[in-house]
């Protein structure tokens, strides 16, 4: 088999589960389950295989695993569909494959598999918990989802859209990921639909994204029209980029490749949840609690930096566009870092530290430093999913001794769990270790070295940002300090924290190997003077061959480097200093109101958008258009209508139809009835008289007409 | 030879005689009896073109006689009719058997 065919190969075993799950297996959970996991191991393996095979072939970018073939045939040309494996595409298909595969296995373990059906389950709802009666005396486990093979279904449909989107050769089968991915986000946001929340935030999900995509699709729709071809291959040619570079455009004064690169970054402002789209994000942990939440913290919102990433050659065309997309990265970074300080749910701070994690790779893309994004990229996709996990993980030991204790406590408030490190230890360390790797911790962990080249490569020109994201670096050490202080060290503040228990293998288990990524994942790029070229920066060398030129190492700088120790380190030692003594909320200072409503962005976007829509729709488009305009309309029709009747059945058909065809028809026949009346007689010798005078009569009438000679 | 006209006059004059009983008579009978006079009369005719036409076609002979039967079957159905009615209505009037109309 040709490596091309595997790579073709890779995106199938996903849909194929989701069809063979919807249509056939979906009554049983165990089949069920066992398909998609393994649809996902064949996807994974084939991945596996790429990879290696990748690895090995040092010319990849400059030839990269391309293979496409005619699709949609418009008036001369086609649009095609195609695959590409080049080095950017290898290492993001690496870590979609091992999260993809964690998250199907985990969520084995999450769903309660194993698990008695729940005494009140709905389909639509959480899982409320089964009792169960053991040596003669009652007490609540968890029960099984309700729904568990439609989970399946709908993450084998998602493992295809980001399969497809990330060996996609251009814009156009990137952009059906794409939205493939965004259904399916709105079908596991919403999975468990009776909450009028989980609607509510699918809902957002879906329309918050679908702004970033609208202006995607005007972008694909520009770059084909300026170009003719969707390929990344065609479209990053050096004269088709100078063309594009060239032509000026009405809007901003832009270039046609600023305003292209503009209109796909806003795409992914939407899909990676930036400012000032980046609202659907925190929501979207309604759905079911780790594994929906990973795949929009660690899978999804990845496919929008890695689209930017791929189209960095069109974007770093325009100058102007960089800095746009520098500043909202830098931005967001640090904005929602300042939300995550002050939330209490241990899901939504780790749905925050996403959205400013995202703001970094943006942020360093816009600085230019396409290999740091994109390493930022794949450690975060590691370290984040093991984070995601690692908080179900606790929720689900938390609701284990929420039934068991039956007490009534949120199982997601950091403030009704701590000391868990001894009731949860695999989870424990394993979240330590992705808590280090997010904040930076030095040396050991990959967060560190894809922070730093981050940080290093921003400090060469674009210093604000360079101080935005040191400051964005600092909140992110100390909140997730504060993070695993409140739940893992200290105190157990409730029974049911007390009851906790660590959770089932197919949960541990991907916890683990995902830890070693978390660390793992950042010596492949650790810069070449910090060993002093002993080792070489594979990354670099590797995932910049993807360029045209491959961007020159970033020099040793010492401020960065002690930014980023100095930053990491603080922040982890102050989060723990602070939290360790603290037990409620109330003790908390950072619980100010601006920063727990999230500077009130739903208060505005309530106000600025959702109310004047409300309006628009009631006033404007209801009362005004539907019922005055169209109804009005609609009634004038009906109105002269039924006056044309009215005249016709008043002037026509009751005066000539009635009364004169059909009164007057029966009139007519009653009166010739009585008026032969008295003919009928009864009498034998009349009629025979009257018979013999017609017979006369007509003899006469014969004889007359013969002699007239009229007949003969 | 007597010729045609004569019978064809005698048929004519007994032919109205009987449709003059059929019309004027009040009696059932009698009304009958005026039938079988123009009956006759139609036999009369029929007889006397035989025999004043061609004589070895036997049509006119076997018609009268047709009519024949059929008059003798006419009356007996007439007669027993009037029997009937005369039993019902006590009466033979054929003005006073007036049910069958309106």
């Amino acid at each position: 088999m040709t490596i091309e065919l595997l790579i073709w190969l890779i995106p199938l075993p996903p849909i194929l589960a989701f069809f063979l799950i919807v249509l056939f297996t979906n009554r049983n959970k165990a089949l069920s389950h066992s398909v998609a996991i393994g649809a996902a191991f064949l996807s994974w393996l084939g991945g596996m295989i790429v990879f290696v095979r990748a690895l090995g072939f040092h010319e990849l970018g400059k030839e990269p695993f391309i293979s496409s073939i005619n699709w949609i045939p418009t008036a001369d040309t086609w649009l095609k569909i195609g695959v590409l494996v080049d080095p950017l595409s290898a290492v993001v298909l690496f870590f979609v494959a091992w999260t993809v595969l964690m998250i199907f296995l985990y969520s084995v373990g999450y769903h309660n598999f194993g698990q008695p059906v729940g005494d009140h389950d709905q389909p639509g709802l959480p899982p409320q918990g089964a009792t169960l009666d053991e040596h003669g005396h009652k007490h609540m486990v968890p029960s099984i989802e309700p729904m568990y093979s439609r989970f399946f279904a709908f993450i084998s449909l998602f493992a295809f859209g980001m399969l497809t989107l990330v060996l996609s050769d251009n814009l156009l089968t990137l952009f059906a990921g794409w939205e493939i991915m965004g259904l399916c986000s709105y079908l596991l946001i919403g999975f468990w639909y009776a909450k009028p929340a989980a609607r509510a935030a699918a809902v957002k999900a879906f329309m918050t994204t679908r702004i970033g995509d609208v202006f995607m699709l005007l972008g694909i729709v520009y770059v084909y029209s300026a170009t003719g071809t969707l390929s990344f291959r065609e479209i990053f040619q050096p004269q088709v980029l100078h063309t594009l570079a060239t032509v000026p455009t009405p809007i901003l004064g832009l270039s046609a490749a600023g305003l292209i690169g503009l209109l796909l970054f806003i795409g992914t402002v939407g899909k990676s949840a930036q400012f000032p789209l980046h609202v659907w994000l925190p929501d979207a942990m309604e759905g079911p609690t780790p594994v929906s939440a990973m795949i929009h913290a660690a899978t999804m919102v990845s496919a929008g930096v890695y689209m930017v990433i791929r189209m960095f050659p069109l974007l770093s065309l325009d100058p102007r566009t960089m800095t746009i997309v520098a500043f909202i990265g830098a931005f967001t970074a640090l904005f929602a870092a300042t939300i995550a300080v002050a939330q209490n749910d241990i899901k939504r701070v780790l749905a925050y530290s996403t959205i400013s994690q995202l703001g970094y790779m943006i942020a360093a893309l816009g600085s230019g430093a396409y290999v740091a994004a994109a390493f930022h990229l794949v450690t975060h996709a590691f370290f984040k999913a093991l984070l995601f996990l690692g908080s179900g993980s606790v929720i689900h030991g938390m609701e284990h001794g929420v039934l068991h204790t039956g007490e009534h406590v949120d199982a997601q408030d950091m403030f009704n769990m701590g000391g868990l490190r001894k009731k949860m230890p695999i989870t424990f360390w394993t979240f330590l270790i992705g808590g280090f790797a997010l904040s930076g911790f030095p040396v050991l962990t990959a967060g560190f070295w894809s922070k730093d080249e981050i940080l290093a490569s921003t400090f060469n020109g674009h210093i604000a940002v360079f101080i935005t994201l040191a400051l964005a670096a600092f909140l992110t050490a100390f909140y997730t300090m504060r993070q695993i202080t409140l739940t893992f060290l200290g105190e157990l503040r409730t029974k049911a924290a007390d009851n906790a228990q660590e959770t089932p293998w197919t949960m541990t288990v991907p916890l683990l190997v995902l830890s070693v990524f978390a660390v793992g994942a950042g010596w492949v790029g650790i810069p070449e003077w910090f060993s002093g070229g002993l080792i070489p920066d594979w990354f670099h060398e590797f995932v910049g061959s993807s360029l045209a030129v491959i961007p020159p190492a970033i020099p040793f700088n010492l401020i960065p480097l002690l930014t980023s120790l100095i930053v990491a380190l603080g922040g982890l030692l102050i989060g723990w200093l602070v939290y360790r003594g603290i037990q409620t909320a109330k003790q908390d200072f950072l619980q100010i109101p601006v920063l727990k409503n999230k500077w009130y962005m739903d208060e505005i976007y309530n106000f600025l958008f959702i109310k004047p829509s409300y309006w628009f729709a009631e006033t404007f488009v209801y009362k005004w258009m539907d019922k005055g305009l169209i109804d009005g309309i609609l009634h004038l029709v009906g109105k002269v209508t039924a006056d044309i009747g009215s005249t016709i059945r008043t002037y026509f058909d009751l005066p000539v139809i009635n009364r004169f065809f059909g009164d007057g028809t029966g009139w007519l026949i009653k009166w010739t009835g009585l008026n032969l009346r008295p003919i009928q007689s009864g009498r034998i010798q009349q009629y025979m008289l009257a018979s013999l005078l017609i017979l006369l009569l007509i003899a006469g009438l014969f004889y007359y007409l013969l002699v007239m000679g009229i007949i003969r | 030879m007597i010729p045609l006209s004569w019978y064809l006059t005698l048929s004519a004059a007994l032919f109205s005689i009987g449709l003059f009983g059929v019309l004027s008579r009040k009696n059932a009978v009698a009304i009958l009896l005026g039938i079988e006079l123009m009956l006759n009369s139609v036999n009369i005719n029929l007889v006397s073109f035989w025999r004043y036409g061609d004589i070895t076609q036997m049509a006119g002979q076997v018609f009268s006689i047709i009519v024949f039967a059929v008059a003798a079957a006419e009356v007996a159905v007439g007669l027993a009719l009037v029997i009937s009615v005369y039993r019902r209505r006590n009466t033979v009037i054929a003005d006073e058997i007036d049910m069958m109309k309106w």
